[in-house]
């Protein structure tokens, strides 16, 4: 079933970490898997903020497998060999668990080759790379995976997020969302439905030198538009172009740096609710998500099928 | 008919004449005779005061709290219940058997009213997917704003959105009249089987599409028809009894009905009139 939350506050911060939590934990019935964030924050825009894992927490049905935290110390110093030998450095870096860290760093050079290096590090996956975009995800609930990475006190302008429940793949972090628009910085998606032609996709994609982390469905969207907006296309018109490139039910949102957007299926098979005024947008699988944060009287709508929309910060 | 109340778990059924069946052709169900009325136990039916009123604050409350509390309130009497701080959440006021005003200050989240059969009910707010799945009889009026899957299932009473709805409005609709004030998205009238739905509006994408029977009445653009939904001639008829219905429903006082377009089905898809006369009431 899965359930996604995103809000936009347009023209000023607010405490985006905390509104995204409460917005997801009210979806927690649609997805107890796992629970994922992209925030973005107020960072000084100066260095990259690259979030990246060395192993895994492994829930019901992965593939992966449990390592001793010993192994995720060693590729960690493989990493920052490798970040070395890329010319990158380091400004600060956080373990936030044994086996995910937060690193920024100053970097200048190609992201793609970049991520191809690090990520050709065995077991290691960059879960997003931005000067605003901090990407989050674990198994639990928002509460939960919140409190872990002290996300509570992120100020930011927007965000999205997505409660999962696994169905086409294993309860992992590969797995969970959000996706990062791989070699995109600051570009994330998150996705409620199921995608039927995602192994053609995939493999037209993957021939044109985009690369796959997971055998979720929803990671082909991000993977999609990025190399729509590779292309050339904007960012609303890769969401246009997918509705009929993509095949299956979605409702999905994507965000960049300085926006937020959703698009829904031609069959309109997936919930959304939708809250606008001048200063936030607000949206979510469903109305409680969005009341979790605004519990005043509010106008809400669904969206219709086929529906593109795209809000600035 | 035997006295319900006292009747073996077992026997309820055939003594309420629900399996009495009249072969004549083909298979007929005979339902309740009026006559026996006072037999006749309904189960969940209080008698209420409509001028007995009371708030009812669901804020703290979960879903089937805040249900059984209704339920409660109508055992004691109360006529006219007012839900205040619903909040968005799931299923309130369903399965509401009586005569009742039910208010909603706010908005519901998903299968709000459903199953019902004879409240009148207010929501000032939203609703969500699903609401009034399964309406037997009542009047649901929402002011705002209504989600994909409105008036599911509907087998009779007046379902009305002031605002637009989303998709599949009215899909497997059995009878009634859904009537919506602003837009309504992609299947519109999917498969439905009887009753009528009245769009204010513009229409999505595939409208009736597969329908068996009913009637959709649409005043804005259609975005194309469904398989096996046509166009049909409005007559005067349909523009006094929709002019009745919007009368009642409180929208649309200046809306020029004459010019809204008819929409049936084909009956080719379904091979439907290859069905007897009576096979064909029998939707209800």
């Amino acid at each position: 079933m899965c359930g996604i939350a995103g809000l936009i506050h347009r023209g000023k911060s607010s405490d985006v970490g905390n509104e995204l939590q409460l917005m997801l934990q009210a979806l927690k019935h649609r997805g107890p898997d796992s629970t994922g964030y992209a925030l973005y924050a107020d960072n000084d825009g100066e260095n990259f903020i690259m979030r990246f894992k060395v192993g895994e927490n492994v829930g019901e049905g992965s593939t992966s497998v449990n390592e001793d935290d010993s192994v995720y110390d060693k590729r960690k110093e493989l990493v920052d060999q490798m970040l070395k030998n890329l010319n990158a450095t380091v400004v600060k870096e956080e373990k936030l668990t044994p086996y995910s860290y937060r690193y920024e760093m100053k970097y200048d050079q190609d992201l793609m080759e970049f991520s191809k290096k690090i990520e050709s590090i065995e077991s290691v996956e960059i879960l997003s790379i931005g000067k605003s975009l901090e990407l989050i995800k674990d198994l639990g609930d928002a509460r939960a995976v919140s409190e872990r990475y002290d996300l509570g006190k992120v100020k930011g302008t927007h965000g999205i997020g997505h409660a999962r429940m696994a169905t086409e793949s294993g309860v992992d972090i590969k797995s969970a969302h959000p996706f990062w628009g791989y070699p995109f910085s600051d570009v994330s998606v998150v996705h409620n439905g199921q995608l039927t032609n995602y192994w053609n996709n995939r493999r037209v994609l993957e021939n044109k030198g985009m690369r796959f982390m997971s055998e979720c469905d929803s990671e082909l969207i991000a993977v999609y538009l990025a190399e729509k907006m590779r292309n050339g296309a904007s960012l609303e018109e890769g969401m246009k172009d997918s509705l009929s490139g993509l095949d299956g039910v979605f409702t999905y949102f994507v965000a960049t740096k300085d926006s937020l957007g959703m698009a829904k299926d031609t069959m309109a098979a997936k919930p959304l609710v939708l809250y606008e005024s001048d200063d936030l947008v607000a949206m979510g699988s469903e109305e409680i998500a969005i009341r979790s944060i605004l519990p005043h009287e509010i106008d809400t709508y669904d969206p219709f099928d086929g529906e593109v929309k795209v809000w600035q910060i | 008919m035997a006295n319900l109340k006292t009747t073996e778990k077992k026997t309820k059924a055939q003594s309420m004449g629900l399996h009495t069946e009249v072969l004549t052709g083909k298979t007929q169900q005979k339902f309740f005779n009026p006559d026996e009325a006072e037999n006749f136990y309904y189960w969940g039916t209080y008698d209420v005061d409509f001028n007995k009123r009371i708030d009812l604050d669901v804020n703290d409350l979960d879903c089937k709290e805040a249900n059984k509390k209704i339920d409660e309130l109508m055992s004691q009497g109360y006529g006219t219940i007012v839900i205040k701080n619903p909040q968005g959440k799931h299923s309130l006021g369903v399965g509401v058997l009586n005569k009742l005003n039910l208010i909603f200050e706010g908005s519901l989240g998903y299968f709000g009213v459903g199953s019902i059969d004879g409240p009148t009910v207010r929501i000032n707010g939203r609703v969500g997917w699903s609401c009034a799945e399964n309406m037997m009889a009542g009047k649901v009026v929402i002011e705002k704003n209504a989600g994909s899957c409105f008036g599911a299932a509907v087998r009779g009473g007046d379902l009305i959105c002031k605002g637009s709805v989303g998709a599949r409005t009215g899909i497997d609709q059995k009878g009634g009249t859904i009537i919506v004030g602003g837009d309504a998205g992609a299947f519109t009238g999917f498969m439905m089987q009887r009753g009528r739905i009245i769009i204010l509006g513009n229409v999505g994408i595939n409208l009736g599409d597969s329908m068996y029977d009913g009637t959709i009445y649409v005043g804005g653009k259609i975005g194309s028809f469904g398989s096996d939904a046509i166009e049909s001639p409005m007559t005067k008829s349909d523009v006094d009894w929709i002019k009745r219905k919007l009368k009642v429903a409180e929208i649309g006082e200046k809306f020029d009905v004459s010019k809204m377009t008819k929409v049936v089905a084909g009956k080719k898809l379904w091979n439907y009139d290859a069905l007897e006369p009576t096979e064909k009431k029998g939707a209800i």
